[in-house]
């Protein structure tokens, strides 16, 4: 099997796509010009290949995920691409108040099959480009949301999501683009909401998605030389959220600890753990440990930027607390 | 598209019957069986019947939640919509949408939307997506004038306009937006001319004339069909009643009531069209009136003889295509696992 970048896998998900069926479209802004297809190049040459179902948009987030529900409802699988996930702010109340509405309010009559890709988290950008919005839409009925960790999962979430019938949001870590994993030439399609477990371990159970996966499989190496093994479940779809391998997990460790890049309050960790003791309680050795961002506005500065984020070594850090019973 | 005698009479049934719809709304509203938001259309209902009666039955339609008159135009069953406003599961959409959300696909009516200017994008969205399938309907865009000055009424111009999208953005202008005066709120009065921003077509139109409102929906459809591209109408009205049941209507004068009820829509054509041109006697208009109200009071019976929605269907429809390993335990989507493994909960 190949390696490729995350972005290649992106990239071959959404030709195949276009190819297999010619309802999908692909839209955003500097999605075909600028750079050669896109601020981050998922979409480079696209354009070109698929002459008319890649095209670029004006500068309106509200109009771009908007009128990609007018044309889901009429049968069209659009995939929207905002440019960051910061901006998707200025179309929340179309991600929200209609694409994750529509189908139930009028009792099934509309279907929304939808694909909102965004790419989220830090890159020294600052306060207004550097956020995770992770917990906010996943606490949406309605909609689904997305966040692979690695190439494989990538390609196969993306095909799937393209395909569901539901607004799918589909969140891609900054970080992420460049690295690389092996995937395969064949086609294959991974399932939306269902977890994975990324590595065996019998310690502690880690619960994490995205960039954090990265990380966490980092800290297990060096904890794994400290003799403690990580049992590592990767979420891979927030909304609808399995927590079952995580529960089973837990039943063998009796040791939790949630992962994520967010803001700690409100956070996905926060309903992890609370799920995890409501159904698994007396499996319990310690109470759920959380690693996550600092709750600041992001700053632009090297050293404090660091410091907002949480890498391997918190992760490594939190690991050898909660296993000397000092968390 | 000229009409013949009982197109044009079906049209004054058509604004009858939504106001006679309307009114009675009002009376269940005041007797409880109805609550939360109702906007009554008593006053616009030319717009609403002129418009629809321009367009082909599988026209695309998409409006803001001042939506039974168009619901009614579209020949959707006075039965259905009165049972939404209870919120039956015999309405339109088994009571989860309510009067904001009337509905009926199957009609191509995709629905009323309550978040002002939020509609809009989905309209243009819906074009695209007839020209992407050249299927050769068109769209029907309604809003407010006060739903003019928000960010997606620009955005959707735009990008309408841009791509050259067959839909046309039909603006009932009432003067006012819930209780702030047009003068108050737009720096345009004259509403058309906002489309000028985007070099779109725009006129204007006495809304509470039904054969000015066909002819100038007729024209602008027929432009949009032969691939000239989007368009603006708006449409100058009034609206009798309060921006819905919940308000109490203090901010405007009586005297402005009751000179804009003067020239009232049903009153202008009947006399000035039906009865002067001797398309309807006084007989036939009072049958007319018989039958109306039969229908009206027949939809409240079914309404009130309509069950609510059954409890365990609270969860259904949330998503077209469920997860699978998704399940209900009654407040949260949990993974089925759940319930086959042993954990502590019940
Ligand atoms: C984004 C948003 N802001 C505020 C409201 C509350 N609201 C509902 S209708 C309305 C007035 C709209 O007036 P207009 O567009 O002229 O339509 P009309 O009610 O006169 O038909 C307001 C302020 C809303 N529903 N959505």
């Amino acid at each position: 099997m190949a390696e490729i970048t995350f972005r290649e896998a992106l990239k071959r998900a959404l030709r195949e796509e276009l190819t297999r069926d010619p309802d999908v479209v692909i839209w955003g802004e500097d999605i075909v010009a600028y750079g050669g297809g896109g601020a981050y190049a998922v979409t480079a040459g696209l354009a070109k290949e698929f002459p008319g179902r890649v095209r670029d948009t004006p500068i309106a987030e509200e109009a771009i995920v908007g009128v990609g529900i007018g044309a889901a409802m009429g049968g069209v699988r659009p995939i929207v691409e905002l440019m960051t996930i910061n901006f998707a702010l200025v179309a929340w109340d179309q991600i929200v108040n209609h694409a994750a509405k529509l189908h139930h309010m009028f009792n099934g009559q509309i279907k929304v099959p939808m694909v909102m890709r965004s790419p989220a988290g830090f890159g020294r950008t600052a306060a207004t480009h550097s956020q995770n919005f992770d917990s906010w839409l996943a606490s949406v009925p309605g909609l689904k949301v997305v966040e692979p960790a690695t190439p494989y999962d990538a390609k196969g979430l993306l095909k799937a999501a393209i395909r569901d019938d539901d607004p799918v949001f589909f969140i891609e870590h900054l970080q992420l683009y460049g690295t690389r994993g092996e995937v395969p030439d064949t086609e294959y399609l991974i399932p939306l909401g269902v977890s994975e477990r990324k590595r065996e371990g019998r310690h502690l159970t880690v619960v994490t998605w995205g960039r954090m996966l990265v990380e966490t499989m980092k800290a297990a190496k060096v904890l794994s030389g400290e003799g403690i093994e990580l049992d590592v479940i990767d979420l891979r779809t927030l909304r609808p959220m399995d927590l079952s391998l995580a529960m089973q997990s837990v039943k063998r460790t009796n040791r939790a600890m949630v992962v994520e890049e967010g803001w700690r309050s409100m956070g996905i960790g926060a309903e992890v753990a609370a799920t995890l003791q409501e159904q698994v309680f007396n499996y319990l050795d310690a109470p759920i440990a959380r690693v996550a961002g600092l709750e600041v506005p992001m700053p632009y500065a090297k050293n404090l930027e660091r410091a907002t984020v949480p890498f391997s070594d918190d992760v490594v850090a939190a690991a050898r607390a909660m296993m000397t019973n000092q968390y | 598209m000229e009409m013949n005698k009982d197109e044009l009479i079906s049209l004054y049934r058509q604004m009858l019957l939504i106001r006679t719809f309307e009114d009675k709304s009002a009376e269940m509203y005041a007797k409880a069986k109805i609550a939360g938001f109702l906007h009554l259309y008593n006053g616009q209902e030319a717009i609403a019947v002129g418009a629809l009666s321009a367009l082909h039955s599988d026209d695309e339609l998409v409006t803001h939640y001042r939506d039974h008159g168009y619901a009614l135009a579209r020949g959707i069953d006075s039965r259905f919509v009165m049972a939404e406003l209870y919120g039956r599961e015999t309405g339109t959409t088994g009571g989860r949408g309510g009067s904001m959300h009337i509905a009926s696909v199957e009609k191509h009516f995709w629905g009323g939307y309550a978040i002002v200017g939020g509609h809009l994008p989905l309209a243009v969205g819906l074009a695209y997506a007839n020209v992407h399938h050249n299927t050769g309907r068109i769209v029907l865009c309604v809003l407010g004038d006060g739903s003019t000055n928000i960010g997606t009424f620009h955005a959707a111009l735009n990008w309408a306009q841009l791509w050259h999208l067959p839909v046309i953005f039909l603006v009932e202008n009432n003067m006012w937006a819930m209780g702030t005066a047009i003068s108050i709120h737009s720096s345009v009065i004259e509403i058309y001319k906002k489309a000028a921003a985007h070099e779109m077509y725009a006129e204007r139109v006495d809304g509470k004339d039904v054969l000015a409102v066909h002819d100038a929906v007729c024209k602008l459809a027929e432009r949009a069909r032969s691939g000239e591209g989007p368009s603006l109408l708006e449409a100058v009205t009034y609206r009798y009643r309060g921006h819905s049941m919940a308000d109490s209507d203090v901010q405007r004068s009586k005297e402005e009531i009751n000179e804009q009820k003067q020239r009232d829509p049903l009153t202008m054509y009947l006399t000035n069209v039906l009865l002067k041109r001797n398309l309807l006697t006084d007989e036939q208009e009072s049958q007319i009136h018989h039958e109306v109200e039969a229908e009206v009071d027949e939809a409240v019976a079914f309404a009130d003889a309509s069950a609510e929605p059954a409890l365990d269907t609270l969860y259904d429809k949330i998503y077209a295509q469920p997860v699978a390993n998704m399940q209900i335990d009654g407040s949260l989507i949990r993974p089925a696992a759940l319930y086959t493994g042993n954990g502590t909960h019940g």
